[in-house]
């Protein structure tokens, strides 16, 4: 009976070891066989930190992963990465015209077949994102925030003239840009009611473009720029509002503006009155200049069918084909685009917005009248974005190029030389072997 | 007969063993020459005659870098020379600067040389004062022009209003933006400046005296003695000059980009015209890196390499042919 007992004593022992062995070795395996992955985006300082928290999140509940985070990161190292098979194993980019080139090379795989897998409908995202991650037709990017473009005024400037409610077309723009402005005893501006001039801090032809409703390229994939009116009415307004100011005063003014990303910003100390900005602008006058009365709003429109719209655009996010471990960053990318607690954190944190649509109610953003804005107008249908093309960027920048001149009086012939930006344009499309599509 | 063509076959034996043993110790002695050139060799093959010859082979390609190059023959060049309405603004931009900066660095470079040659006490520090600029980056010293000459809130224009004088936009200022690169490369002219300063003292003292005896003054000793003496100087001034102009980049990107005072736009999409103010600093270069590498647009970027090349070449050329019975080689023993 002894015996017996200290044979089962023996056994239990044994019995107990094993399994204790077994356990603390699976979980010493389970440590060191977490796969790291590697993460490239382009934020840094602050912005970078808060994403890091995000992952953090991840990482701390998925423990078979270990994921750095490499920020600082342009498209032109991401490219090398790309060309070199090198990559990490997921992959950001500010910059969203560059998907086609992502896209159509399969430099950044195709998300579709995961997308099917995980029944995940597109329609989680809105249609412009949709459009900026894509290249006829292959999805090779999710958005991961957004840009939305809206109007800022300085409801003291605007109480102190009378005005009790932010414009909403054009003509009330140019009647507050006129009313706001003061100049100094010289005759230069002091104040400026509104800056059209393109070119000035986020002022570009994106984020004009939704307010006329105007189109960039025909249904036959050539520019239509010359041909559709509604550019036309944009350029008019716009340089009937520099002629206000004079353009060589409006540029030196523009000297002496502030830098853009910085508390010297013009509209932060008041010196600009109204002005066209992304919604990133919220956060960085919560911490440099607390004190602002300000507003935001839809950006006036020359047609009113059109209030409400905005331009938008941001980050987009992939897996690069030559990454190690698929599957794993597709979690992981699955999760920063289309989790609304972590796109809630990471908006809360760099006051971007939310990329999904359920993620703009979210219940864990940050309440504030000023951002909410943005979250409408990155809803509104009527919002848009830029077209993609086998040129990249290049077709807003060859007409850009006329807008310079065109904003500082060199163009006699308006017709004329939106005819030439098209020429311009159809043969830069011609000589890179493709033709332009407008954002559906 | 036999005995005859036995000793010359036996004559012929050693004569080819020694044809053979010099082949060897030629050979072997190229081998070595070889050896020790094949560091440079190496380093010109992968960092020079590589990207040479691809450049002339993705000329004929369209290729944005990730997808394969896809062949389109001529067409890039045809673009170059036919349809680009940026190209000729950009050359001419790039020709009105070599015209504006290659002679005033010149003269401003043999102007302090000069000076300095006839400086009596501090000599040393005027060279290092004149010198500093070319140790500054590029970037940063493009940084402080555009700082200095900003027109709202820059130091020389609120020293000009003091005068009671209205400054210029400056590099916000179509018309002034080349001249104020004009002026930033003037400033940094110290390496030059080196180069003349060196010739300049090399001049033999006793073509000086000679001349003096001769009665000829300052101006004719500089025009008859100085002048002819420095001339390869001058030449290789002005040759280094028109190629340093035609590849005339870093400055121009960054005071345009600095002076308008914005980046890009969402989605990283620049609101700005390519050489801010109204295409005036876009340079052939500038429009060059664009296509390559903003654009994505590489075949084409590399036709205009293989143009630059071609033009720097034939300019190159044609200055020093053009100078020959003007630059002295001549020693003056």
């Amino acid at each position: 009976m002894r015996r017996r007992a200290t044979v089962a004593i023996a056994l239990l022992v044994i019995v107990l070891a094993a399994t204790v062995g077994v356990v603390s070795s699976s979980a010493s395996t389970e440590r060191t066989t977490a796969t790291t992955m590697t993460v490239w985006v382009g934020w840094s300082a602050r912005e970078l930190n808060e994403f890091k928290k995000v992952v953090a999140e991840y990482d701390a509940k998925n423990a078979n992963v270990d994921i750095k985070v490499l920020g600082g990161i342009n498209d032109d190292k991401i490219i090398a990465a790309l060309r070199s098979g090198n990559a990490p194993d997921v992959v950001s980019s500010f910059t969203s015209s560059n998907v086609g080139i992502y896209c159509s090379s399969g430099g950044w795989i195709d998300l579709s077949p995961y997308l099917k897998k995980d029944n995940i409908s597109t329609s989680i995202f809105p249609a412009a994102t949709m459009y900026y991650t894509q290249y006829k037709g292959t999805r090779c990017a999710l958005p991961l925030l957004a840009d939305v473009y809206g109007f800022y005024y300085n409801k003291t400037l605007l109480r102190k003239a009378g005005l009790t409610r932010p414009p909403k077309t054009f003509a009330e723009l140019t009647a507050y840009a006129k009313k706001l402005t003061t100049r100094k005893g010289d005759g230069t501006l002091d104040v400026v009611g509104f800056n059209p001039v393109f070119g000035f801090y986020q002022n570009g032809i994106g984020g004009y473009q939704p307010l006329v409703g105007a189109k960039y390229f025909d249904a036959a994939g050539k520019s239509s720029i010359s041909s559709d009116p509604a550019w036309k009415t944009l350029l008019n307004w716009q340089k009937g509002l520099i002629d206000f100011y004079g353009y060589d005063k409006l540029v030196k003014w523009q000297t002496g503006a502030g830098d853009e990303f910085s508390a010297s910003h013009a509209f932060e100390r008041g010196k600009l009155a109204m002005m066209l900005d992304g919604e990133w602008r919220v956060a960085f006058i919560a911490a440099e200049h607390p004190e602002l009365k300000y507003g935001t709003a839809p950006m006036p429109v020359a047609k009113k069918s059109q209030y409400g719209a905005g331009y938008i655009n941001g980050t987009i996010i992939g897996i690069p084909k030559a990454g190690k471990n698929r599957d794993e960053a597709w979690k992981l990318v699955k999760y920063l685009t289309t989790n609304d607690h972590a796109l809630a954190r990471f908006s809360n944190g760099i006051r971007n917005v939310p990329s999904t649509r359920s993620s703009t109610k979210s219940k864990e953003l940050k309440p504030d009248p000023n951002f909410a804005t943005f979250g409408k107008l990155f809803v509104n249908p009527k919002s848009s974005t830029i077209p993609i093309t086998v040129i990249g960027a290049d077709h807003l920048q060859t007409f850009q190029n006329f807008i310079a001149k065109w904003q500082a009086g060199k163009v006699k012939d308006l017709q004329a030389g939106l005819a030439e930006v098209d020429k311009q344009i159809d043969a830069k499309l011609r000589q890179a072997g493709g033709a332009g599509n407008d954002v559906p | 007969m036999t005995s005859t063509v036995t000793g010359a076959a036996l004559a012929a034996v050693p004569a080819v063993d020694r044809r053979r043993a010099r082949r060897r110790a030629g050979w072997r002695r190229r081998l070595t020459v070889l050896a020790f050139l094949s560091p440079w060799l190496a380093g010109f093959g992968v960092f020079f005659g590589y990207p040479l010859l691809m450049t002339g082979y993705l000329s004929f390609f369209h290729y944005d870098l990730l997808n394969p190059p896809r062949w389109v023959g001529l067409a890039n060049y045809r673009y170059l020379f036919g349809q680009d309405a940026q190209i000729w603004p950009a050359v001419e931009n790039t020709l009105i600067f070599i015209a504006l900066s290659v002679p005033l660095q010149v003269l401003f470079a043999f102007g302090i040389a000069v000076l300095l040659t006839r400086a009596k006490a501090g000599v040393g520090v005027f060279r290092t004062i004149f010198y500093l600029p070319a140790l500054v980056p590029p970037v940063a010293a493009t940084l402080g022009f555009v700082y200095l000459l900003n027109p709202a809130t820059g130091p020389v224009n609120t020293i000009l209003s003091w005068l009671g004088v209205e400054g210029p936009l400056w590099f916000n200022d179509p018309a002034w933006s080349k001249p104020s690169l004009v002026m930033l490369s003037l400033w940094g002219i110290g390496n030059t400046m080196i180069i003349f300063l060196a010739a300049v003292l090399d001049v033999p003292r006793h073509l000086y005296e000679s001349a003096e005896l001769d009665g000829a003054g300052a101006w004719r000793r500089l025009r008859y003695v100085t002048l002819p003496t420095i001339s390869p100087v001058i030449l290789f001034a002005v040759v280094l000059g028109v190629i340093q102009g035609l590849q005339y980049f870093t400055q121009a990107f960054v005071a345009a980009s600095v002076a308008a005072g914005q980046a890009s736009q969402g989605g990283a999409v620049s609101t700005l015209e390519l050489g801010y103010p109204e295409g005036s600093t876009l340079f052939y270069p500038v429009l060059l890196y664009y296509h390559g590498f903003r654009f994505f647009n590489m075949g084409y970027a590399s036709a205009m390499a293989v143009l630059l090349l071609v033009v720097a070449f034939a300019v190159t050329t044609l200055i020093i042919r053009g100078t020959r019975r003007r630059v002295h080689y001549g020693t003056t023993a």
